[in-house]
């Protein structure tokens, strides 16, 4: 696992989760991006990112790679901030979500590196 | 100056045991070269398409390794990787060496053994096409992507499971009279529905299998073709490639593949053609809703419109656009490095008139081949008519 990741993953446990927004042109994306892909300016600044986003997509998996194999089934979630920016994780304290409704975001350490979850809000 | 098509081939595909990526490699080169009536010592240039073998073989340097087991040391040789584009990236360059003037006679082709690792390991090396710590970390594996984009689809166009089983029923029905096919059997609706889940919404035989194959083609400048007495009767009319993000979370319609969209259109403006003028396609159906989002981008189809083109027969042999005569991914099966020359080898046997699921007279084909989500695209266009 980068150590970029490691960075992102370990402020989001230590709610303060961040992401980039160009000067430039408002486009928002998140590290270690540095070129933005809208107008090819290098002027990303880092922001505070909400602990809040939205369900985009969901997707229970039964048939896994060896590191979650004993994990299955297990749900992945595609979620979208306020701010633009989408972030894939692990759902957590549900068995399902359905697109539109809130999750919190939060990461957990494992053995080897760190998991991006979101959990029903409220 | 136009590049033709001498000869393809591609082996069968499925389990090969008893061969390896080099042996496998070899046996459709060899198939190849014969059907266009040249030798190894013909070729000048090589591009093969490889995905995962520095994981499944422990070997990279797969260019030079095949350039020297088909007895070609004397050619320039690469290994071309865009995930399971691989091989139309393969093909592509082989065209433009030709195309540019650089090279007379290019052997493009791919191949993948997958079968010698388990599951895990291969499901493992696939996901490697995806972004490693937004994706992969997570836990997200491929069916899983795709199984985003399919939710993501059928809930902005209302469309169902059933729509996306209507594909599989069709591929896996144009499979069975194809003799290289993996998958033999016929399937129906509720069984494609009733198959176990992989990643919902996407059941087991909304899945590719996991195959072992080679496929090549020979590619050759047409004064070569005039100057050596070479029969060639399909020629290699135009291509297009572009990327996209390389994670899905970056894209802002999950239910869109862009790269695929402008690989389209730069292919049809090279070709000089419109998606109206192509009568036969294979297409990466590596899952279901692969087909129905492929035969949007490549314009037969408007958005949200694609899932009626199996369900309503518009793309079946004998429909308006027939896409994957061969039974595509699905039920031909899917040597992911291999799969754009694999692609070739089935719209060149079409444009020939030698295809197991002939469609009637066709004159342009079109191959489009996917890596990854979406990351990246190649279109490749093919004209009947030769030297």
């Amino acid at each position: 696992m980068q150590q970029w990741f490691i960075d992102f993953a370990e402020r989001i446990d230590d709610g303060d989760p961040i992401y980039l927004a160009c000067e430039e042109c408002g486009t928002t994306a998140l590290p270690p991006r540095s070129v933005c892909p809208e107008c090819g300016t290098r002027t990303f600044e880092e922001r505070s990112l909400s602990e809040t986003a939205t369900v985009t997509a969901s997707t229970t998996i039964f048939s896994s790679i060896p590191a979650y194999a004993d994990e299955t089934p297990y749900t992945v979630v595609v979620a979208t901030f306020d701010e633009g920016v989408r972030l894939t994780g692990q759902l957590r304290d549900a068995d399902s979500v359905e697109p539109g409704e809130t999750v919190t975001v939060d990461a957990e350490e494992r053995d080897d590196g760190w998991l991006v979850t979101f959990s029903p809000t409220g | 100056m136009t590049v033709q098509i001498a000869g393809v081939a591609s082996t069968e595909f499925g389990e090969h045991p008893d061969s390896s990526t080099r042996e496998l490699f070899t046996d459709a080169a060899l198939e190849a070269l014969e059907d266009a009536s040249l030798s190894v010592h013909d070729i000048e240039e090589l591009y093969a398409g490889n995905f995962i073998g520095d994981l499944t073989d422990d070997q990279a340097h797969v260019g030079a390794m095949l350039a020297d087991y088909i007895g070609a040391r004397e050619a320039a040789s690469m290994r071309t990787e865009s995930a399971c584009a691989s091989a139309s990236s393969a093909a592509r360059s082989g065209a433009q060496a030709i195309a540019a003037g650089d090279a007379d006679v290019a052997l493009v082709g791919g191949v993948e053994m997958m079968h010698a690792s388990g599951l895990g390991e291969v499901t493992d090396a696939l996901a490697n096409a995806a972004d490693n710590e937004y994706e992969n970390e997570a836990g997200l594996t491929f069916p899983g992507i795709y199984a985003l984009m399919a939710q993501a689809y059928m809930r902005e166009f209302d469309a169902d499971q059933e729509d996306l089983a209507a594909v599989a029923v069709k591929n896996y029905e144009n499979g069975t009279t194809n003799p290289i096919a993996q998958r033999l059997e016929e399937t129906d609706v509720e069984n494609v529905l009733d198959s176990p889940p992989v990643a919902t919404p996407l059941n087991l035989q909304d899945c590719c299998p996991i195959t072992d194959g080679a496929s090549a083609a020979v590619l050759v400048s047409a004064a070569y073709a005039e100057e050596h007495g070479l029969e060639t009767t399909v020629s290699f009319e135009g291509s297009g490639q572009s990327s996209d993000s390389l994670a899905l979370q970056d894209r802002p319609d999950l239910a869109r593949t862009r790269a695929a969209e402008r690989a389209a259109d730069q292919a049809y403006d090279s070709a000089g053609i419109s998606p109206d003028d192509v009568d036969v396609v294979e297409l990466h159906d590596c899952f279901t809703i692969a087909e129905i989002l492929a035969i949007e981008s490549l314009g037969f189809f408007e958005r949200g419109e694609g899932a009626r083109g199996a369900v309503e027969g518009e793309t079946a042999v004998d429909g308006r656009i027939p896409v994957n005569t061969s039974g595509g991914l699905l039920a031909k099966g899917h040597p992911v490095g291999a799969t754009g020359v694999a692609q070739l080898v089935e719209i060149t046997k079409q444009l020939e008139g030698r295809h197991p699921n002939q469609v009637d007279d066709p004159t342009v084909g079109l191959t489009h081949t996917v890596g990854g989500s979406g990351a990246s695209c190649v279109v490749n266009v093919l004209r009947a008519g030769g030297e």
